[in-house]
């Protein structure tokens, strides 16, 4: 069984390498189609290619052979203080290379960019734009909440996680509880028991219990999406910083809310600190509270994000060498592949400490922000040392 | 820089999905799954205490029968030391017994032994007096016969006394 699991995890990874590789591929004859009817600038934008996979959007864009766009339009919603809520399929745009404008929104591309520029907007400002962002036409306010890939990817995530927990859940009531696990049960328990003894139960003391739903969502919600964002044509949902800031936001939120009176104590008015000190100090703890979430954000975003960029740079340097002579991009190739697959491993691996450093890192800020004072255990163990002195 | 600025509708999305995949997970899910664990590791704590305690009784049982076997090897011990002794004293006392009635009746045997012997020699002598009688008498009657035979003999009396 072990076996076969991970020769299907490596089937997988070669899969999913060549069809990285086939999609740059096609993208990149793509680009340099386009680039060649209209005068490009450059034969291989790496940089274009990078982002565009890293980046989100309101197609589902799996490859491109010739004329034929296999990508999924996905739902996109609106809204305008002037005109209002609008909501359509992102296929009212038009496809790659040929974007058209609807109800007065449109899909930002380089030729749109290039129109504005003709337009007489400046360079700089265009510079701005975000590829693949909405735009009104007319140049008023528009808010964004379409079902992105990276917000459908989510909720396929979100689905998957409520029906394994769920199917789990279930099969706890069903086995009865002094019954050995089996199954997915076998797969989550063991997890569920490491957050408990690992995460939690160290920093959280008495009140372990109390988050764990928390910890354990933060983690199977963080690791689950770590590992859509590997599949083939996958979303970088867990790569991207506003995932990863609305998640630490919880987080922060969590821990101001719990906080209690003796960790506001020593954050506003530190103990035993002599006046001058406390003025440099309270602002440096301060400053620390809110690094806090901005760590958490930061350090998830960052490592998933990299890890995308990583393996989509050895996959492009296979048209990099292709671009300079055709063979030394065939020769290059195994060498390329070779690099992802361990890529795709290490990234399996990351998927799973990051979630987990998500977890552990949440819990510790929670944890310091509950954590009873010991300060009347210290004066009355001082009070005895002095009983004992006299 | 483009990758730095998150975007709105992905943050409110995320946002609320995960809030709502909490409260899920947490009512459905965490819950039981948690409360099915703590069942367990407390099902599991007790069957260990039970067997620890069962395991204990045993020790207990088992030093109690060591006891109880000792005291009976004693007590069977100190019954058959008993047993002999009594047996003992029964045989020693029955041969006793067996020895004065035996010199009694022995006793009594030569008693009346005696008695007979007695008996039977006073009668002898009764007999061997009485016929002893007879007989000096015949003597006494035929050698006295005559005058001349009673004055020798009184004649030898006299002799005697005279001697004397």
């Amino acid at each position: 069984m072990n076996r076969l699991s991970s020769l299907l995890v490596l089937l997988f990874t070669l899969f999913a390498a060549s069809f990285n590789a086939k999609a740059q591929e096609d993208s990149t004859a793509h680009t340099e189609a386009t680039h060649e009817a209209t005068e490009s600038k450059e034969a291989l934008n790496i940089k274009k290619i990078i982002f565009e996979h890293v980046g989100d959007a309101h197609e589902w864009h799996f490859f491109t052979a010739g004329e034929f766009h296999a990508t999924i339009p996905l739902l996109v919603i609106l809204y305008s203080p002037t005109n209002g809520l609008s909501v359509f399929s992102a296929s009212k745009f038009g496809h790659e290379g040929h974007r058209e404008v609807h109800n007065g929104y449109q899909l930002v591309d380089d030729h749109y960019k290039e129109s504005l520029i003709a337009a007489g907007t400046p360079a700089s400002d265009v510079e701005k734009i975000k590829n693949g962002s909405i735009l009104a036409v007319d140049g008023s306010k528009v808010y964004d909440f379409s079902i992105t890939k990276n917000v459908m990817s989510m909720l396929i995530s979100v689905v998957l996680l409520l029906w394994i927990m769920m199917s789990v859940a279930k099969k706890y009531k069903q086995r009865g509880v002094m019954k050995a696990p089996s199954g997915l049960q076998n797969a989550i328990e063991p997890i569920i028991g490491f957050i408990y003894t690992e995460v939690a139960k160290p920093n959280l003391t008495n009140k372990a219990n109390k988050y764990m739903p928390l910890l354990l969502t933060f983690f199977f919600f963080i690791w689950i999406n770590n590992l859509l964002g590997l599949l083939p044509g996958g979303a970088n949902f867990t790569g991207n910083i506003a995932v990863t800031l609305a998640l630490a936001l919880v987080c922060f939120i969590v821990m101001l809310v719990k906080a209690n009176g003796h960790f506001w104590g020593h954050l506003l008015n530190p103990p035993g600190v002599p006046f001058g000190v406390k003025l440099l100090l309270v602002p440096i703890e301060i400053i620390s509270l809110f690094i806090k979430p901005i760590a958490l954000t930061i350090r998830l975003f960052a490592n998933i994000l990299a890890g995308h960029i990583v393996i989509l740079s050895i996959v492009c340097m296979i048209f990099i060498f292709g671009a300079m002579a055709p063979s030394a991009g065939w020769g290059f190739s195994p060498v390329s592949i070779a690099f992802s697959v361990f890529m795709f491993f290490l990234e399996l691996l990351v998927a799973a400490i990051q979630a987990f450093i998500f977890t552990t890192l949440a819990a510790v800020f929670i944890g310091s922000a509950i954590e009873e004072g010991h300060g009347h255990e210290d004066a009355h163990h001082h009070h005895e040392v002095e009983e004992i002195i006299l | 820089m483009e990758l730095l600025t998150p975007e709105l509708g992905l943050f409110v999305w995320t946002l609320t999905a995960f809030i709502i995949v909490f409260l899920i997970l947490k009512k459905f899910a965490w819950k039981p799954i948690l409360s099915s664990l703590n069942d367990r590791e407390k099902g599991i704590a007790d069957s260990i205490a039970s067997a620890e305690r069962v395991k204990a009784e045993m020790a207990t049982m088992q030093a109690e029968n060591q006891k109880i076997m000792v005291e009976a090897r004693e007590e069977r011990t100190q019954m058959l030391k008993e047993a002999k002794e009594l047996k003992e004293k029964i045989v020693n006392e029955a041969k006793d017994q067996a020895k004065a009635e035996a010199s009694k009746i022995i006793s009594d045997a030569r008693v009346q032994i005696d008695h007979l012997k007695m008996a039977a020699m006073t009668e002898v002598k009764n007999e061997v007096a009485a016929l002893a009688l007879q007989v000096a008498e015949k003597v006494l009657r035929k050698n006295l016969a005559t005058d001349a035979d009673q004055s020798n003999y009184a004649k030898m009396l006299a002799e005697e006394v005279q001697l004397n």
